[in-house]
Parts: structure tokens; sequence; C-alpha cells
């Protein structure tokens, strides 16, 4: 499995992608830089969690128009799987690349804490190596992580099983209490129609060794090798 | 020319600045406060001639980046 992952000025958690993909799981990985144009020559891309260009303006509102993201738009646009964590799902979401949009927390506050994720649909590239209902913990980390769309779009994805993730209590129910930021109907994580590219609030490269407290990211990783292993077997 | 960009929330969009805003003027005593919302105000001086120049080319500013049409409304003025 070959990884690009993607440094944009002020991504921070670049690093722990690439450790995470390395370092545990054993794949090749290379950074691509925001100011280089992207070849398109691997098997998935992340783009990490930070604060890309400060966040000014809107989160990832800037980070859509590097140089890296045409090859990335283009990268998707031919099935390529891409994974937005954070940060990069705000750009994903920026760059239409997925709907909806990331808003201020409900409680103004920024919330790091783990979070009990409820898998709803194993039907993708991001989650095929799970069940519908297991349940899943990592780290979450952001200020900007509340998942708005409007009706129609909420419709949209629940018609289409978009919705990958949702925020959930330790025996997967999904009351207020488990929603860390107010995203409407506790989404955490969610995909194109094409099932090619997802993004998602949540830190599976913070929880990929039992030294971090448990390896409930693993699954992301793992299900796009699967996937990757399983396009390239067929 | 100027132009002055207002970029405001979209109705129905939760804005919990604006409600921070709120409950605070009421803790302030200003009990007549109904709504707060919070927006965004950009100026842009546009070396361009003509003012229908200048707001086709605030316009597109405006689709492409100054504000995000799933959560955002905005409405500009172009002045001499």
């Amino acid at each position: 499995m070959r990884w690009g992952v993607a440094v944009f000025p002020g991504s921070c958690d670049d690093d722990d992608v690439v450790h995470s993909l390395r370092h545990v799981l054993g794949h090749d990985v290379r950074t691509l830089w925001h100011k280089d144009p992207f070849d398109g020559r691997c098997d998935g891309v992340v783009l990490p969690g930070g604060f890309s260009y400060g966040d000014y303006l809107r989160a990832g509102a800037m980070a859509r128009f590097a140089p890296v993201m045409q090859g990335i738009v283009d990268f998707a646009a031919t099935g390529g799987l891409v994974l937005g964590i954070c940060n990069g799902f705000q750009i994903l979401c920026e760059a239409g690349l997925l709907p909806g949009a990331l808003t201020r927390n409900e409680s103004l506050r920024f919330v790091c804490r783990r979070v009990t994720l409820r898998v709803e649909h194993a039907r993708s590239p991001f989650t095929r190596t799970a069940r519908p209902g297991d349940l899943l913990e990592m780290p979450v980390k952001h200020g900007e992580g509340r998942y708005y769309a409007d009706a129609l779009t909420l419709d949209e994805l629940r018609d289409h099983g978009q919705v990958l993730l949702r925020y959930a209590d330790a025996v997967g129910g999904t009351p207020d209490a488990a929603n860390p930021n107010g995203s409407v109907e506790n989404i955490a994580g969610v995909c194109n129609r094409r099932r090619n590219v997802f993004g998602l609030m949540p830190h599976p490269e913070d929880a990929t060794e039992e030294l971090l407290g448990g390896v409930g990211g693993l699954t992301i990783f793992s299900s796009m090798a699967a996937e990757v292993e399983r396009r390239n077997g067929a | 020319m100027l132009v002055k960009v207002f970029v405001t929330l979209k109705e129905g969009v939760l804005d919990p600045q604006g409600k921070a805003v709120e409950n605070s003027l009421h803790s302030l005593g200003f009990g007549a406060v109904r709504e707060v919302r919070v927006g965004k105000y950009l100026e842009l001086n546009l070396d361009v001639a003509e003012a229908g120049d200048a707001e086709q080319q605030a316009q597109r500013m405006c689709e492409k980046l100054l504000a995000n049409p799933v959560i955002e409304d905005y409405r500009f003025e172009v002045s001499g």
C-alpha cells in the first residue's frame, strides 16, 4: 500500500499519520508538499489535521486552492481513495468533494477528548473491516467540528448510506451527551456518493497503538488497505 | 474602488457566537435584545476604474472564496 500524506503550512498531524502508516502498519508513505503538483501515483491519500493556512477566513478555505489539491481532486475523480481527518475533512467540504460544512462547536470551546463512534455502514472502503454497530474509540481535538448540512442534503446522505460514523455512547446509543460538538444527527464522518472520499473529525492516527490508549483508528486505515488489495487482486 | 463585503450565516444555521453575545448583552441589562447573529466584514481595495467591473470581480471572489454557500450568505457594496 502506497500512501501520500498532504502537508500544508499549518498542518500538525501529518507526522502522526506518517508514523501510524509507516511504523505501525508497515506501509510505504510519502509526503505531498502543498506547493508541488501531485502525480496521483498512490493507492490512498490522507489530508491530515491541523490549521492549514492558519484557518484564516474559514477552516480549510485556503488549502483547497493549494497546487497539490488539483492533483488530489483528479485522483478522487478517477476513484482514488481520499481520507480527510479533522482539518482534512474541513478542506474536503470546502473543496466540494464532500457535502456539508464544519462550523464552530456549539459550546464555543475547543474540545479535546476521547469519543466513541458507531459504525453505520461497513459497505465502504473506509469501514469494510468493521461491522455495522461496531464501536470505535478515537480522540477528537477541534474548535470547528460541528457538522452541518441542510435537510435536503441530510436526506440524501441517509438515502445513500453516506454517514459512516456517528458519535455514540458506550452502548451504541446516540444521545446528545455523546456528541462533542453539536453536529447534526451526531454525524462524525461522511463519504461522497461514490464512496471513495471520506472525511471525519476524530483522529484515527492517534488511536493506532495500545500505548496511545487504544487501536480504534486502525479500522479506518486497515479497511482502506483491504480495499486496495481487493482492487489490485480483481 | 472600495468593495465592502458582508458575510453572514444563513438563516437556520446555528450561531453559537451570536448566542453567547446575546447572553452577555442580556446580563449587561440590554433586555430588548432578541437575537444576535455574528458575521464577517471585509474591505477590498480593487485597482479597477469601473464600478461594474468591481462588482463582477467581487461577485466571483465571494462565490469562489470569501463565502461558503453551504452555510453563508453574502452581499457587498461598491464605492469609488
